[in-house]
């Protein structure tokens, strides 16, 4: 909630700096001269579009972007019904949903970001180390206690409170529940055969509150004390939560930061896909951080209105260059050149 | 229908019989209030029919085992809403406990003279705003200041008492809790304002008996006065109980949204209420029916504690007549 009021305090201000120049400019230009695109989906990178979107006012001041963070399964199903000029999704889609789109479907990776597991345990003196086994135990919901032996077999020092365990899940089809979910059967076959498995919306342990949205979860995590919930980096950082440091596929207790993330793709993008759909749910490398998702924009191959076509060409060719030096001080992931350079060459077949 | 009557002109009278403007003024107004209440009516019967139109498949599809069914998956298509069925009853019932007593004891401490009137009236007043602050902030409240407030005695109250099932967890955030707490609040002006009218109502001829029988102030209204004003006072928990089960926003970021059934005051939980309002935003044509079956269960839930609340009512009049 306070991330919230804090983004749309910003966008406010920003709005209000550049408004009376534009504005000004526009109503001399006519009412044609001012585009508004429309988009939904993902909260995952909700900030970093409020970001790019407040800043390439200054840069297109006759190009109004609106987003509306939904929740990626919201924003497929609103992309697929056409009612948005631009949808967004941590999840991409599926080649069923990329088939039955009748605009046809550009996928453009726009940034990337590590899914933590942020809690709220005040007085903890260190950082919270999780196991493999614990934190899909823990998520399942069959760890009851912080003090269970098996959270403190991996942290010999850390006094951890007697309180119950409460996951904090997402409510809404989501892409951040998809990574997570994707990942974490990748490591534990008790998850993927008999427990949630993997999708954007997942059976959750009962007595797991359920609430919409990346800055739903963020805050509710900020507000119970002994939960804990699973966010994109980005929204713990914004709110000071604290994260757990991961064990990785090398063993080693891994803590989420933008660094590490940059380290993390680099180390896992041998091959990409010609549709640039690519899930890495147990990255290689000694140094990397297990949950890492890429977010998409989907865009529609054959627009109604070329002008709109032609200004969200110049929109996300601007977020995959210039945009991209925005994201390490939200603690997103700066795309590797070579994506970025797909993206753009992928934004060629939007007309 | 009704034949204006007719009264012989006296012109030596001040009296005038009703001009035809003020008899058709009189005319319009019948036929306004009428067109009123059958607009009421059909906009009950509109909703109850929409609701319940849309509900059908849902039921059709779930039948009873929707109502028994704990689980709410949206993936396998199961939906249950007994949890938010026990959450709504257990907090409106708690909410009503807490409400009901400090609205009753606040119409006694304002009606049977502990105060000077004038300063009666001022916090009669105070308590009726308690009405006009909207629910949201209610709930804004309950997160920042009642949560933190009570979790330090919850925690205490569990690492001491953890035995007894009621405090069974610790409270973590939102809950059952600090949801009916808040939840009582939101209903006290309704429960105070309509028992204070009930106790205004008793005549001063009793009090005065009373009295008169060598009763001290406290037995007056313990033994006279409050079983006087029962029947009122009893609508004002019915009312607030109606209040109770229908509030959504508060709850909503109150409650938890947590599908479990628990005997403990500080687990999350949920309400058929919040269930409605946190799934409607992005619910697809499979889940639009169950919501709306779930929408027409707790109409019906509210409806039957009304009714109920009402035939009591009629029952006690009656007895308090013979």
């Amino acid at each position: 909630m306070k991330l919230r009021i804090a983004i749309l305090g910003s966008i406010l201000a920003a709005a209000a700096l550049s408004a009376p120049v534009s504005q000004a400019q526009t109503a001399k230009a006519g009412d044609g001269a001012t585009l508004t695109l429309r988009g939904a989906g993902a909260t995952f990178p909700a900030p970093l579009y409020k970001k790019w979107i407040a800043a390439y006012r200054k840069v297109e001041p006759t190009t109004l972007v609106e987003y509306a963070p939904v929740g990626s399964g919201d924003g497929v199903k609103r992309f697929l019904a056409d009612s948005v000029d631009f949808g967004a999704s941590d999840a991409a889609m599926t080649d069923d949903q990329i088939a039955s789109a009748k605009q046809g479907t550009v996928l453009v990776p726009a940034t990337a970001g590590l899914i933590v597991l942020a809690y709220n345990l005040p007085g903890l003196n260190g950082p919270l180390k999780l196991s493999r086994d614990t934190y899909v135990a823990l998520l399942m919901g069959k760890i009851p206690r912080w003090n269970d032996a098996r959270i403190q077999a991996t942290n010999p020092g850390l006094n951890l409170p007697d309180r119950e365990i409460v996951v904090v899940a997402r409510q809404d089809s989501s892409g951040t529940t998809f990574a997570l979910t994707n990942h974490l059967s990748a490591v534990s076959p008790q998850w993927r055969d008999r427990g949630p498995g993997v999708g954007k919306v997942v059976a959750w342990p009962d007595n797991a509150m359920i609430v919409r949205g990346n800055e739903g979860v963020a805050s509710r995590i900020k507000l119970s004390v002994g939960s804990v919930g699973y966010i994109e980096y980005s929204f713990a950082r914004y709110l000071g939560l604290p994260t757990a440091h991961l064990e990785n596929k090398e063993g080693r207790f891994v803590a989420p930061s933008d660094v590490v993330g940059e380290t993390t793709l680099a180390a896992n993008l041998n091959r990409i896909p010609a549709n640039l759909r690519v899930f890495i749910p147990d990255p290689d490398g000694a140094e990397s951080y297990p949950i890492i998702s890429f977010s998409w924009l989907l865009l529609k191959e054959r627009n109604a209105d070329p002008a709109k076509a032609a200004a969200l060409k110049r929109f996300v060719n601007w977020g995959l260059s210039e945009g991209q030096g925005l994201s390490s001080e939200l603690g997103y992931i700066r795309l590797p050149a070579n994506v970025a350079e797909l993206g753009k060459a992928a934004l060629t077949r939007v007309q | 229908m009704n034949k204006p009557f007719v009264v012989p002109v006296k012109l030596d009278s001040i009296c005038q019989p009703p001009s035809s403007m003020v008899l058709l003024v009189d005319r319009a107004f019948r036929a306004l209030a009428r067109l009123g209440v059958i607009v009421i009516l059909v906009l009950l019967a509109a909703l109850v029919f929409e609701i319940g139109g849309k509900a059908i498949p849902g039921i059709q599809k779930y039948g009873l085992d929707f109502i028994t069914g704990n689980v709410w998956d949206v993936n396998q298509h199961k939906f249950g809403i007994l949890p938010a069925i026990w959450g709504t009853l257990y907090s409106a019932l708690i909410a009503l406990l807490i409400g009901g007593f400090f609205g009753i004891s606040m119409a006694i401490f304002l009606t049977q003279d502990f105060l000077p009137p004038r300063l009666a009236a001022v916090f009669r007043t105070i308590v009726e705003l308690l009405a006009a602050i909207p629910s949201v902030v209610y709930g804004l409240w309950g997160i920042y200041v009642v949560i933190p407030a009570i979790r330090p005695l919850t925690d205490w109250l569990h690492h001491s008492f953890g035995w007894i099932p009621f405090f069974g967890t610790t409270l973590s955030g939102p809950g059952l809790l600090p949801a009916a707490l808040v939840l009582a609040i939101m209903i006290l002006p309704t429960i105070a304002a309509v028992s204070q009218d009930a106790l205004s109502a008793v005549p001063l001829k009793t009090k005065q008996a009373a009295h008169g029988m060598g009763t001290t102030h406290w037995e007056a209204i313990l033994q006279v006065i409050v079983p006087a004003a029962s029947t009122g006072i009893f609508g004002a928990l019915v009312l607030g109980l109606g209040r109770a089960l229908g509030e959504t926003m508060a709850l909503a970021m109150l409650i938890g949204n947590s599908n479990q059934i628990s005997l403990s005051l500080f687990s999350p939980a949920n309400t058929l209420a919040a269930l409605l309002a946190l799934n409607f935003p992005e619910a697809g044509p499979n889940e639009i029916e169950v919501l709306m079956y779930a929408a027409l269960i707790l109409m019906l839930i509210t409806l039957s504690v009304n009714i109920a609340g009402s035939l009591i009512m009629a029952y006690a009049k009656r007895g308090n007549k013979k």
